[in-house]
C-alpha cells in the first residue's frame, strides 16, 4: 500500500514536471492550471504515502536516506503550492517541482526498508526537531529558487535582453517578498530545530553540542540565513548580491541535509 | 450570393489621396443608401479610417458589383476615375473574407496589433445596421470578423507588447515594481516625451508625481496641472530618494546624476530598485549606475530598442494569426454556401419527403384490414398534399432568387425545417430543374 502510493506520487510529480516545463519552453504564458492540480493531486498522494509508512513503521518516518528525501520533497511540494496560490508565479514551478520529482526519484532508488528506530532517539522531540527542520529546509528551498529567477530576471533588465523568459518572470519586487517571506518563515523554524536538537541531543546522547558535522554545517547555515535576515532588517539589505548569498545558502543548506550524510560520518548519519 | 470587398489603404495610397476618399461619420447614411441602390449591391457596410477606406457588400454579379463599387469611390467625391483607380485593390470570395478577417484582427494595420481598428470596424458596421444597408450575409460576416479578431488576440501575442516608447517603458516598470499602485514618478526637465511618459504612468495608477526644473515656475506649472508636487532644482538630492521612477530629459550638456550622488540615494531607500529612464540628449545620466545593484537605468536608445523587437515579436505572432483566420474562413464559407435557391429547396423536399415516407409505413403497418388498393391511395393522396404545400414556396424563391430578401428567406428556412448545410448534390439539382 506504501508502496503504491509512493510511486503514484512520483508518477503524478513526474507529470506535473512535464507541464511545468512545457509552460517555460512553450512560447505562450502559463495560464494553464493543469500543471498545479497534477501537482496537488501529486501532494496528496504524498501525504497518504506518508501516514502509511508512519503506521507502518509505528514512528515519524524521516530515519533513512529514502524517508528524509521523501519527507523534504513533501515539504517543498506543499511550501510551493502555498506561494502559487498566494502569489500566482507559476513559472516558479518550472524550477522548484522539477527539483523535487529529483528528491522523490532519489527516494525511490534509496532502499525503502523500514528499520526499526534506534532505542536512543525514541521520543518526542523527534517530531518538533525534524518536522522544523523539513519545513526550514523547504523554505529556503523555495527561496533560493525565488533568488535565482532575480537573478536571472535582473540581469534581464540590466543586459536589457528581453526575451520570452523575460516576459514570464514575475516583478523583481514579487520575487523579493516571496524570498523574504521564505525567509522570514524558514529561520526561525531552524533555529528551533537547532534548539530543540541541542535538548534531545543532551537526553539522547548526554550532551548539548558535540561537533558532530551535522550540527556544525547547520551552524553555518544558521549563519548565512541570519546574516541574510539581519541585513534586511537593519539596513534593507536586498537586490543582486542578496540573492547570491541566499542560493549559496541555499546550497550549503542542501550540504547540511545531503553531503553531511553522504559524506561525513557523524551521529546523524542513519545507515 | 459573393461578398466582394473594394478598397484602398496605407499599403496602396498616401494619404493625401486617403483624404479625398474618405467617408464622414457625420453624413455616411447618403454613401450607405446609394452603395445598396446600386444595380446588384445587395448589401453594403462602408469602413472609414485614417489608414483605410473600404467597401464591403454582397453582390450576385462578381464582375459588375466590383466595377459599379469602383466607379462609385471615384464619383461620390468627384474624383477622376483614373486617379484613383491604380490605389484600389478589390477582393471577391475567400479573398474577401481573408481580407476583412485580416483587416479586422489587426493584421493589415500600419502597426500590426494596434487594438484601435476593430473599434474602428464596429462603428462603421453600427451604422450600417442603423441605416439598414447591411442585410442577413454581412451581419453574420462582420459578426463573425469580431469573433475572430477576438480569438486572435487571446490566442497569440499579437498584441500584447508595448510598441511605443512611454508604453514600453510602463510595461518594463512593471517588470520591476509588479504593481505601480504605491510608486512616485519624478520628472526631471521637461520634454513631450517625458510628460507623455508620466502620464502612462499616472493612468496605469501610479501614486504622485514630482517635477523639478531649472526654471521653477515651469515646475509648479507642470505639478499643477498633474496634480504633484514640484520642487526646486537645487533640492533634487533632498527628494530623489522618495523616486521610485525617475524621468530626465533636461538639456544639461553632462550629466546631472552620477553613481556617487545615487549611493546615498540607494541607502536612504534601503536597496529598494529605482528605474531610471533618460531621455535626454546629450544623456542626464551617468550609464555606470545601470551597474549599480537595485538600478536600472534604460536611455532613449535602449527603449526604441524594446520597441523594435517588439514589433518584430509581433510580426511572428502574425503567422499563428493567419493560421487561426484560415481555420475561420472555411467554416464561414461553408455558411456562405448554403445560402444559395437550389440546394435548399432540393433540401426542403427531402426533408419532407423523409417524413412522408416514414409517416405513410408507420399507418400502412398497424392498419390490419386495409383494403387492397390502401397503398395506392394513400402514396398518391400524401404526394399531392405535400407537392400542393411546397409549391408556394418553391415558386417564391425561384422568383425571388434576383431579390433582396432572398437569403432572408434562405436562411430562414434553413433554420425553421433545420435542414443540413452544404451538401449540393448535382444529381438532385438536375433533376429539379426538369
Amino acid at each position: 500500500m506504501t508502496q503504491i502510493s509512493f510511486y503514484l506520487t512520483l508518477s503524478l510529480y513526474a507529470v506535473a514536471t512535464l507541464l511545468y516545463l512545457s509552460c517555460l519552453l512553450r512560447n505562450s504564458s502559463c495560464q494553464s492550471i493543469l500543471g498545479s492540480r497534477v501537482l496537488l493531486a501529486g501532494f496528496l498522494a504524498h501525504c497518504l504515502a506518508t501516514i502509511h509508512r508512519f503506521i507502518a513503521a509505528g514512528h515519524l518516518p524521516i530515519t533513512n536516506m529514502h524517508e528524509s528525501l521523501s519527507f523534504f520533497a513533501l515539504a517543498i511540494a506543499g511550501v510551493y503550492l502555498f506561494f502559487e496560490q498566494r502569489y500566482k508565479v507559476r513559472i516558479l514551478g518550472s524550477f522548484v517541482v522539477p527539483f523535487t520529482l529529483l528528491l522523490t526519484l532519489g527516494a525511490g532508488i534509496a532502499p525503502t526498508a523500514i528499520k526499526p528506530l534506534n532505542p536512543a532517539l525514541q521520543s518526542l522531540w523527534i517530531y518538533s526537531h525534524t518536522i522544523l527542520a523539513f519545513g526550514a529546509y523547504a523554505f529556503f528551498t523555495i527561496s533560493g529558487g525565488v533568488a535565482l529567477l532575480y537573478l536571472i530576471q535582473s540581469h534581464f533588465l540590466k543586459k536589457k535582453h528581453l526575451g520570452p523568459l523575460f516576459l514570464k518572470l514575475p516583478s523583481l519586487d514579487v520575487l523579493d517578498e516571496i524570498g523574504y517571506r521564505c525567509l522570514a518563515f524558514g529561520f526561525p523554524m531552524l533555529t528551533v530545530a537547532i534548539i530543540t536538537g541541542a535538548i534531545w541531543a543532551s537526553r539522547a546522547w548526554g550532551s548539548y553540542w558535540s561537533w558532530d558535522p551535522k550540527e556544525s554545517w547547520s551552524l553555518i547555515t544558521w549563519f548565512i540565513y541570519a546574516a541574510l535576515l539581519h541585513g534586511r532588517l537593519t539596513t534593507g539589505w536586498r537586490g543582486r548580491r542578496a540573492a547570491i548569498l541566499t542560493v549559496i545558502g541555499f546550497l550549503v543548506m542542501l550540504f547540511t541535509f545531503l553531503g553531511v550524510n553522504l559524506w561525513l560520518p557523524g551521529l546523524h548519519s542513519y545507515t | 450570393m459573393n461578398i466582394i470587398v473594394v478598397g484602398l489603404s496605407h499599403k496602396t495610397a498616401s494619404v493625401d489621396i486617403r483624404e479625398k476618399v474618405a467617408f464622414s461619420p457625420n453624413s455616411i447614411e447618403k454613401p450607405l443608401h446609394e452603395l445598396v441602390n446600386l444595380d446588384g449591391i445587395v448589401e453594403g457596410i462602408i469602413v472609414s479610417t485614417c489608414n483605410r477606406v473600404e467597401i464591403y457588400a454582397t453582390t450576385r454579379d462578381i464582375a459588375g458589383g466590383i466595377a459599379r463599387i469602383r466607379r462609385f469611390m471615384a464619383e461620390y467625391h468627384h474624383l477622376a476615375h483614373d486617379l484613383l483607380e491604380p490605389h484600389l485593390y478589390s477582393y471577391h470570395g475567400e479573398e474577401a473574407i481573408r481580407h476583412v478577417f485580416r483587416v479586422a484582427s489587426s493584421l493589415d494595420s500600419m502597426v500590426v496589433g494596434e487594438p484601435q481598428i476593430l473599434g474602428q470596424i464596429k462603428t462603421s458596421y453600427g451604422y450600417a445596421a442603423e441605416y439598414k444597408s447591411s442585410g442577413i450575409i454581412l451581419n453574420r460576416f462582420l459578426h463573425k470578423a469580431f469573433s475572430v479578431a477576438k480569438r486572435v488576440r487571446t490566442e497569440t501575442r499579437i498584441a500584447s507588447s508595448a510598441v511605443s516608447v512611454s508604453f514600453a517603458a510602463v510595461e518594463l516598470a512593471r517588470k520591476i515594481f509588479g504593481n505601480l499602485t504605491d510608486k512616485t514618478v519624478l520628472l526631471i526637465g521637461a520634454g513631450e516625451m517625458c510628460e507623455l511618459a508620466a502620464r502612462h504612468f499616472l493612468t496605469n495608477g501610479a501614486k504622485g508625481v514630482m517635477v523639478t526644473n531649472r526654471t521653477f515656475e515651469r515646475a509648479q506649472r507642470l505639478a499643477e496641472e498633474f496634480g504633484g508636487e514640484a520642487i526646486p532644482f537645487d533640492e533634487l538630492f533632498l527628494h530623489l530618494h522618495k523616486a521610485d521612477i525617475v524621468l530626465t530629459s533636461t538639456g544639461a550638456p553632462h550629466a546631472i546624476i552620477t553613481p556617487s550622488d545615487l549611493e546615498e540615494v540607494i541607502k536612504r531607500r534601503r536597496m529598494r530598485p529605482m528605474f531610471l529612464i533618460d531621455i535626454a540628449v546629450p544623456r542626464d545620466i551617468d550609464p555606470a549606475v545601470n551597474e549599480m545593484d537595485a538600478v536600472y537605468l534604460y536611455d532613449m536608445d535602449d527603449l526604441q530598442q524594446v520597441v523594435a523587437a517588439n514589433l518584430e515579436g509581433r510580426k511572428q505572432e502574425a503567422d499563428k494569426a493567419e493560421a487561426i483566420i484560415a481555420e475561420e474562413i472555411i467554416q464561414f464559407y461553408k455558411w456562405v454556401a448554403t445560402l444559395e435557391v437550389t440546394p435548399t429547396i432540393v433540401a426542403l423536399r427531402n426533408r419532407f419527403e423523409e417524413l412522408r415516407k416514414a409517416e405513410l409505413e408507420r399507418t400502412l403497418a398497424g392498419w390490419k384490414d386495409a383494403p387492397p388498393d390502401a397503398e395506392k391511395r394513400l402514396e398518391a393522396l400524401t404526394s399531392a398534399f405535400m407537392n400542393k404545400l411546397l409549391h408556394q414556396p418553391t415558386t417564391v424563391l425561384k422568383k425571388a432568387g434576383q431579390g433582396n430578401r432572398t437569403d432572408l428567406y434562405l436562411d430562414a428556412l434553413r433554420a425553421l425545417f433545420d435542414l443540413e448545410l452544404g451538401g449540393t448534390d448535382t444529381n438532385e439539382s438536375l433533376e429539379l430543374e426538369e
